[in-house]
């Protein structure tokens, strides 16, 4: 028996100072779509539709108890991202900066420092510093925008001049936006019933709780489950995909906490990257390393370590890192939870345990004991052509513990970008384990990855460069753990 | 004070910084206007048995679906040769080539429907790479040879030989705005807005594809997002496209290609396979070479023809070759069809010498940079070593001196031996350092594209228009131009403006390429701003009885002795006394004189110089770098904008770096997708993000007028600094030889793959 469905509302959001109501658009229809074809502001570009180029960068405005008058803002990338997911949200673009004719201090920076030339991608950059500008009172240092700027392409300058004017930007002092009145009327929008829209047949639905989330895809199993839409945006938007009904999970409370037990740190599935990783980090260093070279600003963003994990693809960055550290996923179908550690989620080439309306609640992962004595070492490197968002060529993670008297107690070896899957290196983890550390240990177990991965050639990479990296990347951490010199770790 | 020689800011930043620049899809849509999507052929080489479009004309929101059947006169967008279809009809020649248009209610239908179509195929052998379109001889022009001396000779009697060979890499576009055209009807002829490099070219393709008089047709064109050569010829098959859509149906119609789809449909850089046998003293010095510059022209000869040329006439870079034989292939093959890119072949010749000398040095055990100066050509007025392959004396040659100073200021011999210590100290960090110079010329070697108009408009108020055949595609042409005419007329910038490029107001244009645009343009521009501005003084002097000579334009003010009149003022009165205040101006280039046929004579007007020094950091382990440091001097003559140059500057560079590292173009070799290109979009094809942007980057002007009479005598730099980059690969070859402990045989890009390839990484297992 079938709950009756919930009642179908408009799409209400915040947009140039009133709260906007959408009822004419397919439920697939992205933001960008949304702004140059009905609104008609051309700030906001198309440069790739698919999230890689950030032309089309705006700045979305969520409840946030935490951020500044409780609204956070963030950049994020519109070409992939569907309107109704903006339901309870506000949306800035580059015609909001400007006020009463005057330029915003990013706006004069960029001028000042002759930062565009085409100036096509500019609109998409003066958005990512704006957002940067109204979050960090302090200026960044050069290594911080390079993070900030990482999903904007810029085919003319060559940056120097873009980050040259962004540290300028924080040398004019700026009005800042007004968060609160935006923030009260977001608050009137959230006690509305959620979301449930629809246009030609087609549903777009955003449950406020968990509750109601396990009761929709229980009576809607079918439906295409959403969360930071950076894959499933693509689907539309390039392969053209019709979809049918939609069940986003960003509006549900429950999945966007973070709770940390003595046990283990508990992601809700709905939080984004940026939330994952600076928490992630904050309990294991060794996520440092991989945290901004894991696809882009605006991408962390949007996208969710939940979304990360169910799409459960072979070059999914955060998997080898849980993998290592023995993450497990907190499944839930209706009322009823069970609880898999995470290779066993992974079933071959994108397919996963999940039944039919079951859906990953929580990403659990166990946290190590104070391995202040140096004989925990967990560390994870992705390797890929280039530095900012790019899809790994390899994306390898260790977790070694020694006993006190320098044996190997344990070890979780993962790689991404070996196999059809995420895959943990089994023959080289019996390898070491047991054994006292050394460099004929190490590279014992570098010979038996071939055991355990057949990678495949593509257009990132060879199999035997996938190989031999694989393999190299077990020495460096033979170099890390014998502390030898090394000046520079490169990327 | 004159605007010329400062650094003022691009004429449209503030456009750009709030969003208000418009480009071609920002424009306010028409009533009526239809949205196309092209029909791709998913195969590389075949038959067309069949072609069932019904599917693609019920689909939703459809009104119209072409093919070539529709084209009433000629279907070809090729600039050169007439072997590019617009739509193929019977052949496809590689995969991705449109075969029909949609014109549907909305882009998003457009592109959906085009996926629908039922094609039917007899598939034929496809070619790919140059390596088998050379073993096939599969050309589309035939294959070139320039001579000089007799390089057999001097590689018998040479001290020393060295054979090699080095593969190159193309380089897709990626200018931000896809290819777009917006055409409108108008009452008897069209009107499109083209997203092109060559508006004359475009009305030209649309004339003849209706069989009309090219005075039926204008196309224009504001600013292009980006263009790089990309939309140089490859705009035209976007162009004519719309304008069929727009000729068929009386509709507006603007097609706008999807990024993916631009990146399958337009041509690239040509990649470059090279080999050589090269002889040479103990000092370095070349004595010999024959060399081979193969490379990939794709399905069509484009603009390969010329492409090929520069990098046969580039082979020199900076050096006297003194017997020397190049053979130049150009290979056909079923990919798109290569074209335009920044530096237009010159970058491929010059890797060529520059990999060449690296390999000299390396086997003599000395420094490149040592062997490099000992190649140059002679200074200016010297008996010998002056004079190129192709019979061109080198007037104006300060790459001596430019590379001693720069040499000299970044300290190169100091950091070679640092980096010599960090290496032998750091097992898996490896270091390296490279110094390159540039030598590039200027002018079309097309010698008739070497002209240019302009008109400058002066209203009775004292407010100025210009327009004139050059586009802008961010480069600050506009810019550049707005600073000459406000000089001539002493007025502050924001009294001139500039107008869209058109071809209804200024005729017959040559592409803005060849880094041409501010040399032809600006003195056209100058000569109208002249002719105005000589009248002004005329009436200005007769009405106060001053000298004609006295007569200073300055400040917005004419000025004689003790009186001064505002050049508003004087307007208004020339305006009453019925004096004309518009011109046209005209410019062709001096001196240049070449014959096509012996590739012998004087192609280019100048050189433009520079050089770089750059300084890296390789990981062992994985075969990432890093780029540390770079030093530029750059000679860009008398910058007319200081400020836009250095821009030129550091993007051409880091463009240049991204061809050289991480931008890799690969196509499919498994057999459903054979002939694919498997990085058709930002996820898989890498240009430069932020990261990359080198940490420590200093660029600096050389100070060096231009001896030839050069708009103010400046200097062309939209092409030149792209080469560049060379240092950073040699970096990466000095720092990879490092690590193998010889010459390392890196290739293009240097991925890290190539990187761990070069050092011999991935020749033993575990």
């Amino acid at each position: 028996m079938h709950p009756a469905p919930p009642t179908v509302r408009p799409v209400h959001f915040w947009f140039r100072g009133q709260i906007q109501s959408v009822t004419d658009q397919p439920h697939t229809r992205t933001i960008l779509q949304w702004l140059r074809e009905d609104q008609h502001p051309y700030g906001t570009k198309e440069g790739c539709g698919e999230g890689d180029c950030g032309a089309c960068t705006v700045v979305i405005g969520t409840r946030d108890d935490q951020a500044p008058e409780g609204l956070r803002l963030e950049a994020i990338n519109s070409c992939i991202q569907f309107l109704p997911a903006l339901d309870g949200k506000a949306l800035f673009t580059v015609e909001d900066l400007a006020q009463d004719g005057q330029l915003h201090p990013v706006q004069k920076a960029m001028v000042d420092a002759h930062a565009s030339q085409c100036g096509f991608c500019t609109p998409g950059i003066v958005m990512s510093l704006w957002a940067e500008r109204e979050n960090q009172n302090e200026t960044p240092d050069r290594e911080a925008l390079c993070v900030t700027l990482s999903g904007n392409l810029c085919r003319c300058t060559g940056y120097r001049p873009i980050l040259d004017a962004a540290q300028a930007a924080w040398k004019t002092p700026c009005g800042k936006l007004a968060r609160g009145p935006i923030r009260q009327a977001l608050e009137q929008l959230a006690a509305k019933p959620s979301l449930a829209y629809s246009y030609s047949d087609k549903h777009f639905y955003a449950p406020h709780t968990l509750e109601e989330l396990s009761r929709l895809y229980a009576s809607n199993p079918q439906a295409r489950l959403l969360a930071g839409s950076t894959d499933v945006g693509l689907w539309v938007s390039k392969q053209l995909r019709e979809l049918d009904d939609i069940i986003y999970l960003g509006a549900v409370e429950e999945l966007k906490q973070i709770h940390t037990t003595p046990e283990s740190l508990d992601i809700g599935a709905a939080v984004s990257l940026s939330d994952a990783f600076s928490a992630l980090c904050t309990e294991h260093e060794g996520w440092g390393s991989l945290m901004t070279r894991f696809a882009s600003r605006p991408i962390r963003n949007a996208g969710t370590l939940g979304g990360n994990v169910a799409n459960g693809s072979p070059i999914g960055d955060s998997m080898p890192g849980l993998l290592a550290l023995g993450g497990h996923v907190v499944l839930q179908r209706e009322n009823e939870t069970r609880e898999l550690a995470l290779e066993d989620f992974y079933l071959g080439y994108q397919k996963t345990a999940l039944q039919p309306a079951e859906f990953i609640r929580t990403i659990k992962i166990p946290l190590v004991k104070s391995d202040k004595d140096g004989r925990h070492l967990f560390r994870t490197w992705k390797v890929s052509k280039r530095r900012d968002q790019d899809i790994s060529a390899v994306c390898a993670a260790f977790s070694i513990k020694l006993d006190s008297l320098g044996k190997i107690k344990d070890a979780r070896i993962a790689y991404g970008g070996m196999a059809a899957i995420p895959k943990r290196a089994f023959h080289a983890e019996a390898e070491l384990i047991g054994q006292n550390l050394s460099e004929e240990v190490i590279r014992n177990a570098m010979r038996v990855l071939a055991t355990d991965y057949q990678p495949i050639s593509d257009m990132r990479a060879s199999a035997e460069y996938r190989m031999q990296v694989a393999r190299n990347l077990l020495l460096r951490l033979w170099y890390e753990f014998n502390e030898r010199l090394m000046p520079e770790v490169i990327a | 004070m004159s605007t010329v020689g400062k650094p003022l800011a691009h004429e449209s930043a503030l456009l750009h910084v709030s969003g208000s620049a418009r480009y071609i899809d920002d424009l306010p849509e028409l009533s009526g206007t239809l949205h196309a999507a092209f029909g791709m052929a998913d195969c590389a080489h075949a038959q067309i048995l069949k072609m069932d479009l019904e599917p693609v004309r019920h689909a939703a929101g459809v009104v119209s679906v072409l093919t070539a059947q529709d084209i009433p006169s000629s279907n070809n967008c090729g600039p050169v040769l007439q072997d590019e279809p617009i739509l193929t009809q019977k052949l496809v020649q590689f995969y991705g080539q449109p075969l029909f248009l949609v014109l549907a209610e909305s882009h998003d239908a457009a592109r959906r429907a085009a996926k629908l179509a039922k094609i039917e195929y007899e598939p034929l052998p496809a070619i790919l790479t140059v390596k088998e379109a050379v073993a096939n001889e599969s050309w589309v022009l035939p294959p070139i040879e320039i001579k000089r001396g007799d390089a057999v000779a001097a590689l018998a009697k040479a001290p020393h030989c060295l054979t090699g060979k080095v593969q190159l890499g193309g380089q897709e576009h990626f200018y931000l705005e896809t290819q777009i055209a917006y055409a409108m009807p108008r009452e008897d002829g069209l009107h499109i807005h083209s997203s092109t490099q060559h508006p004359t070219e475009m009305q030209q393709m649309i004339a003849h594809m209706l069989g009309w008089g090219a005075h039926q047709v204008s196309v224009e064109c504001r600013r292009m997002g980006g263009a790089f050569g990309g939309k140089e010829s490859q705009s035209a098959q976007v162009a004519c496209a719309a304008a069929l859509g727009t000729w068929k149906t009386g509709h507006p119609v603007k097609l706008r290609l999807d990024r993916d789809d631009d990146m399958q449909i337009t041509g690239k850089r040509h990649d470059f396979d090279i080999d050589w046998e090269v002889g040479f003293d103990d000092q370095g010095c070349i004595l010999g070479l024959a060399t081979t510059l193969a490379s990939r022209c794709g399905f069509s000869a484009d603009l390969s023809g010329p492409v090929n040329d520069r990098a046969a006439f580039h082979l020199d870079n900076c050096y006297y070759l003194d017997a020397v034989a190049i053979r130049s292939l150009r290979g056909k093959t079923n990919t798109v069809s290569n074209t335009a890119f920044r530096g237009f072949g010159g970058p491929q010749g010059m890797f060529a010498i520059e990999y060449i000398i690296d390999d000299i040095a390396r086997y003599l055990n000395l420094d490149p940079l040592t062997v490099r100066q000992r190649n140059f050509y002679a200074s200016p007025g010297s008996a010998q070593r002056t004079t190129t392959h192709y019979g061109m004396e080198v007037e104006d040659n300060v790459a001596p001196e430019l590379v001693h100073q720069l040499a000299t200021e970044c300290e190169y011999i100091q950091r070679r031996q640092a980096i010599s210590e960090f290496n032998q100290r750091s097992p898996l960090i490896k270091r390296g350092i490279a110094l390159t110079p540039v030598k590039f010329g200027i002018s079309f070697t097309a010698s008739f594209y070497n002209q240019a108009g302009a008109i400058v408009h002066v209203y009775a108020d004292g407010t100025v228009l210009v327009t004139h055949g050059g586009t802008e595609m961010g480069q600050g042409l506009y810019t550049k131009i707005r600073q000459i005419v406000a000089h001539e007329f002493g007025l502050a910038p924001e009294f001139v403006r500039l107008t869209s490029t058109d071809t209804s107001r200024v005729p017959n244009t040559s592409a803005t390429a060849a880094s041409s645009g501010t040399d032809l343009n600006g003195k056209a521009a100058q000569a109208a701003a002249q002719a105005v501005r000589h009248r002004l003084a005329t009436l200005f002097a007769t009405q106060h009885g001053v000298n004609i000579d006295d007569v200073r334009f300055k400040d917005g003010m004419l000025h004689a002795g003790s009186v001064s009149q505002e050049f508003g003022e004087v307007t208004l009165a020339a305006y009453r006394e019925r004096i004309k205040l518009w011109e046209s101006g005209f410019y062709a280039t001096p001196k240049i004189n070449y014959d096509k046929n012996t590739m012998q004579g004087r192609p280019f007007f100048y050189f433009a110089y520079g050089a770089a020094c750059s300084e890296v950091e390789l990981d062992t382990l994985t075969g990432e770098s890093r780029v540390l440091r770079v030093d530029i001097l750059h000679d860009a003559g008398k910058s007319i904008n200081p400020a836009l140059d250095i821009g030129q500057i550091e993007g051409g560079f880091v463009q240049g770096m991204g061809w050289l590292t991480c931008e890799e173009l690969v196509w499919h070799q498994d057999k459903h997708r054979f002939g694919q290109l498997a990085t058709h979009a930002p996820s898989t094809y890498k240009i430069p993000a932020v990261s990359d942007c080198p940490a420590i980057f200093n660029v600096k002007l050389f100070s060096n007028a231009n001896v030839e009479d050069s708009i103010h005598r400046s200097k062309a730099v939209g092409e030149p600094p792209f080469m560049l980059a060379f240092s950073v690969f040699f970096a990466l070859r000095d720092a990879a030889s490092s690590a193998a402990g010889r010459p390392a045989p890196l290739q293009a890009p240097a991925t890290p793959e190539a990187l761990l390839r070069a050092i011999g990484g991935l020749e033993v297992g575990g």
